[in-house]
């Protein structure tokens, strides 16, 4: 099955030098782009095209390019990951795009993910939150036997769509309150889900939301746009989940 | 007859690692609060070596060239990870992991190193249960197994398709954890540039801030590397972009040897290349060789059709379908190791009966494990496998079989280092996939993850004392010692070289040109003539990287393209030295095959007699040849024999 070939696109992006710099988008036109060949594949003969022109490249987070690290993070055409669904930036294919089409491709738009340069943003925010308490606190060594403590197959598989998480950010891209709470509740059910976890669950999840809070991320309206955009499905069912925990949690002060 | 210690400890196989714990030092825990150590990578190794070191009381620094520690490329390893449970009742044990480890590995590998990697791995399950990491489970509420190639029992624990991810995640919320707590300084978005050795002691590295583009100095006791392998020397391969081989390349301009850097491993299953616009390939687990088989046509005209896209696979019928891997290897089947799989698929592609239009593609096959045991069963097994596949390539695979290639996966080869996973300098060490100390010449499936975490969490935290117990009465290293600055000279002079270049051609146009060059002559199949010929247009391609290479941007900002630049320089060298090295391993030996080498049935054949021995090369300056040193391999417990999978 050979490929289609797209004979001309035309990308429309955001450029920006650097987060004190201001930012404006740019168009550059490209031709000859395999349907076959990933977004972020057009996005490197793009920028190896702009090299050749002496144009500083489009400089865009990616890593594995499999679709789980999470490092990908481009909104195109007004959707985090693109028009796509259940995926990643750079699970994105070109035959999602038509001939002639202009493809708008901007940054991820949140106060707690400011650009760092151009389509680059800094989600170090997440990371806050996660040391706040997204964590078992168990040492190396002195554990019991991996099958000390049975868990029911159900718990497991519920813990593990929750773990599924990549961090990539899309809930807050895709929330128009810049909404952290499909984000956070994943790592709060993950580990709430298991016994190991049980344990800490009220405090991890006040620890957690009240980071949440400082950092500048809005809050939950219910529109359910992060689990409709989220590459990895993770349902807004957590959120539900979250707010129990936290609830209990200030009750229980 | 060598410089090379591998402190090996003496004693029986099984009570090596007991006698040496009990005879290394230890550091009090008063006297850990004034030790810092620097960590290189936050893989499974670096993450786990950190997040354990900081819990022991280490000042430790961690630093990865990734936006957040989670996202290194251990993530993205997906079938399991093996450990001698025996919770199947099959007849598994702690000996016959050790064994399977050493004969999947060909016999180039330490007994006495495989024996503890074996040894531990039961505690690296248990630990990952503990930091909440959800593998799967039965009915019952007890933990699930499957199996894995190159073994004969079923002690290959997973979650779901993301073992790696779950891993990861688990090592990384320990790391958060002692991050939270003070304990580890966290410094993501860094890269590791060079390491500063200090009268023959690792004391430091200097890293450029990736945001700012500022060249910085940090100071340690010890220093950890934990930076994966090289992979990415061949452009194409199932690493993530940003994998290098340049610290690891750093530590070895300063004195640490490079040992058996020619063992690579090339998958079998991954997604086939297609057209010249591709800039990585993807890997289907090595667990869908549990389910699926491994086929072409059994007659050429029927792989001519489907290679001008005339028929599609469903029109081939069963009787007229080679299951080669069947046929050839009937008591290991689907499950045999990675190199063989590889080998056989190449052999069938060459011969013309490869299945894409390229002819550069065998199919696996689900149809037979749905007939058998529904779909439901399959998706739960291997759902996201079949969703990701699905989107690369716009196939369904619950209805056509998948296409699958050999690709670069993993290097055994990597940073020599002695028992204690220390490198040839004093106070460096190399844990994870930089070290080459247990897959000799081929790893077996789901032997990395259980490689990465033994050494991170239950390895190095010991071995690491008996080094740094001497080290107590030494003050904080000084950064502004003259070698520190000599080493941030070095580092800038490279960078603005780079820029001066002005050039006119990409730092892809070169990459793209050394990855053919390894592929085509140190890639699945090597002779002789075709690694002199590797060697000396490597060389061609290196001259002109640095005639005619144009990076652009500023050095004091954000600028993918000039660490692209500085990753592809130290790659020229990288691959350079593993066709030296193939071309002195003048037999054939797991992931490294000679085709001087081979038996009448074009299996790869051992040379024992002349390569039981791991092949370490010493530095010796620019334009200068590297010396090879040999540590010469004993088997004191295995007999060698050849490999028979059959």
């Amino acid at each position: 099955m050979a490929d289609k070939i797209l004979k001309k696109l035309n990308i429309k992006v955001w450029r920006q030098n650097r987060a004190s710099e201001k930012g404006k988008f740019e168009t550059y036109t490209i031709e000859n782009i395999s349907q076959g060949s990933s977004f972020l594949e057009m996005m490197d003969i793009l920028n190896n095209e702009l090299i050749e022109k002496g144009v500083d490249p489009i400089a865009f987070d990616h890593d594995c390019r499999e679709g789980i690290c999470g490092t990908c993070s481009l909104f195109i055409n007004g959707r985090p990951h693109g028009p796509d669904t259940e995926v990643t930036t750079c699970q994105l294919h070109m035959r999602k795009f038509n001939e002639g089409e202009t493809i708008t491709v901007e940054p991820w738009r949140a106060r707690a993910f400011p650009v760092i340069k151009d389509l680059i943003v800094d989600r170090s925010a997440f990371e806050k939150i996660l040391q706040a308490g997204g964590f078992i606190s168990v040492n190396t060594g002195g554990v019991p036997d991996g099958n000390a403590i049975s868990i029911a197959y159900e718990d497991a598989e519920e813990s593990m769509d929750a773990a599924a998480c990549i961090g990539c950010g899309a809930c807050v891209a895709a929330c128009k309150n810049s909404s952290a709470m499909l984000f956070v509740s994943a790592k709060v059910s993950h580990l709430a889900k298991l016994p190991q976890g049980r344990v800490e669950a009220k405090k991890r999840a006040r620890n957690m939301v009240a980071k949440m809070d400082e950092l500048g991320f809005g809050g939950c309206t219910n529109t359910g746009a992060c689990e409709a955009e989220c590459p990895k499905s993770i349902s807004i069912l957590n959120i539900a989940r979250m707010n129990r925990e936290y609830l209990v949690a200030r009750f229980s002060e | 007859m060598s410089i090379l210690n591998s402190k090996i400890p003496e004693g029986p196989l099984a009570e090596k690692w007991g006698n040496h714990k009990g005879a290394i030092k230890v550091v009090s825990p008063a006297n850990k609060r004034k030790l810092e150590i620097i960590v290189v990578g936050t893989g499974l190794g670096g993450a786990s070596a950190a997040a354990s070191l900081a819990e022991l009381g280490y000042n430790v620094k961690a630093f990865c060239y990734q936006d957040s520690p989670r996202r290194a490329h251990s993530i993205a390893a997906q079938g399991g990870i093996n450990a001698a449970k025996n919770y199947q009742n099959d007849n598994d044990s702690v000996y016959r992991l050790f064994y399977d480890t050493i004969k999947g590995g060909d016999y180039r590998s330490r007994e006495a190193n495989v024996y503890r990697l074996a040894e531990v791995s039961p505690n690296i399950i248990d630990q990952c249960v503990a930091q909440g990491v959800p593998f799967g489970r039965e009915y019952g509420g007890l933990l699930s197994n499957r199996s894995f190639g190159g073994v004969l029992v079923s002690r290959t624990f997973y979650a779901r398709g993301q073992t790696g991810q779950q891993l990861l995640i688990g090592a990384y919320q320990a790391l958060n954890r002692q991050i939270s707590m003070g304990n580890v300084e966290m410094y993501s978005r860094h890269e590791m540039l060079d390491v500063v050795v200090i009268n023959g002691k690792a004391r430091g590295i200097i890293a450029r801030d990736l945001v700012t583009g500022k060249i910085k100095r940090f100071g340690a006791h010890a220093v950890v590397v934990a930076t994966g392998g090289y992979g990415n020397v061949f452009f194409l391969s199932t690493m993530a972009m940003g994998s290098n081989g340049s610290a690891a390349w750093q530590c070895y301009k300063k004195g640490a040897f490079m040992a058996n850097p020619c063992f690579v491993q090339i998958h079998p299953t991954c997604i086939p290349v297609h057209g010249d616009q591709q800039s990585k390939l993807t890997l289907m687990s090595e667990s869908l060789r549990n389910d699926g088989r491994v086929w072409v046509p059994k007659k050429k005209e029927d792989a001519v059709k489907l290679q001008k896209g005339e028929i599609g696979p469903n029109d081939i019928k069963d009787e007229d379908r080679d299951f080669y891997l069947e046929r050839r290897y009937p008591s290991y089947g689907n499950l045999v190791p990675r190199d063989i799989a590889s080998r056989a698929a190449k052999e069938r592609c060459d011969a013309g009966f490869g299945v894409n239009g390229e002819g550069k593609a065998v199919f696996l096959d689900f149809k037979y494990s749905i007939d058998r045991l529904g779909k439901k069963v399959i998706e739960a097994r291997y759902g996201n496998l079949f969703q990701m596949y699905e989107k690369i390539t716009d196939v369904d695979p619950y209805k056509e079989p998948m296409m699958i290639y050999p690709a670069i996966h993993y290097a055994m080869g990597g940073t020599w280092v002695d028992y204690n996973l220390m490198t040839t300098i004093h106070g460096l060490y190399s844990i994870g996939e930089s070290n080459f100390s247990d897959h000799g010449a081929n790893r077996l499936g789901a032997s990395a993850l259980m490689q990465g975490l033994a050494d991170g969490y239950f390895i190095l935290p010991y071995t690491i004392g008996d080094y740094l117990a001497d080290e107590i009465m030494v003050p904080k290293t000084n950064v502004n010692a003259p070698e520190f600055e000599e080493a941030e000279k070095a580092v800038t002079e490279r960078i603005e070289k780079l820029f001066n270049i002005k050039g006119s051609k990409p730092v892809d146009y070169f990459y793209k040109k050394l990855g053919q060059v390894m592929w085509d002559y140190v890639g699945m199949s090597r002779d002789a003539e075709g690694l002199k010929k590797a060697i000396k247009l490597i060389q061609e391609i290196r001259e002109d990287f640095w005639k005619n290479v144009k990076v652009t941007g500023e050095m004091n900002n954000l600028n993918p393209e000039l660490e692209k630049a500085g990753r592809v320089a130290d790659f020229f060298d990288i691959g350079e030295l593993m066709a030296r090295d193939a071309l002195d391993r003048n037999e054939s030996c797991g992931g490294h095959f000679r085709e001087e080498s081979a038996t009448e049935e074009g299996e790869a054949k051992r040379n024992d007699e002349l390569f039981t021995y791991v092949s370490c090369w010493e530095y010796k300056g620019e334009n200068k040849e590297p010396v090879l040193h040999k540590e010469e391999l004993k088997f004191e417990n295995i007999k060698l024999s050849q490999r028979s999978y059959k």
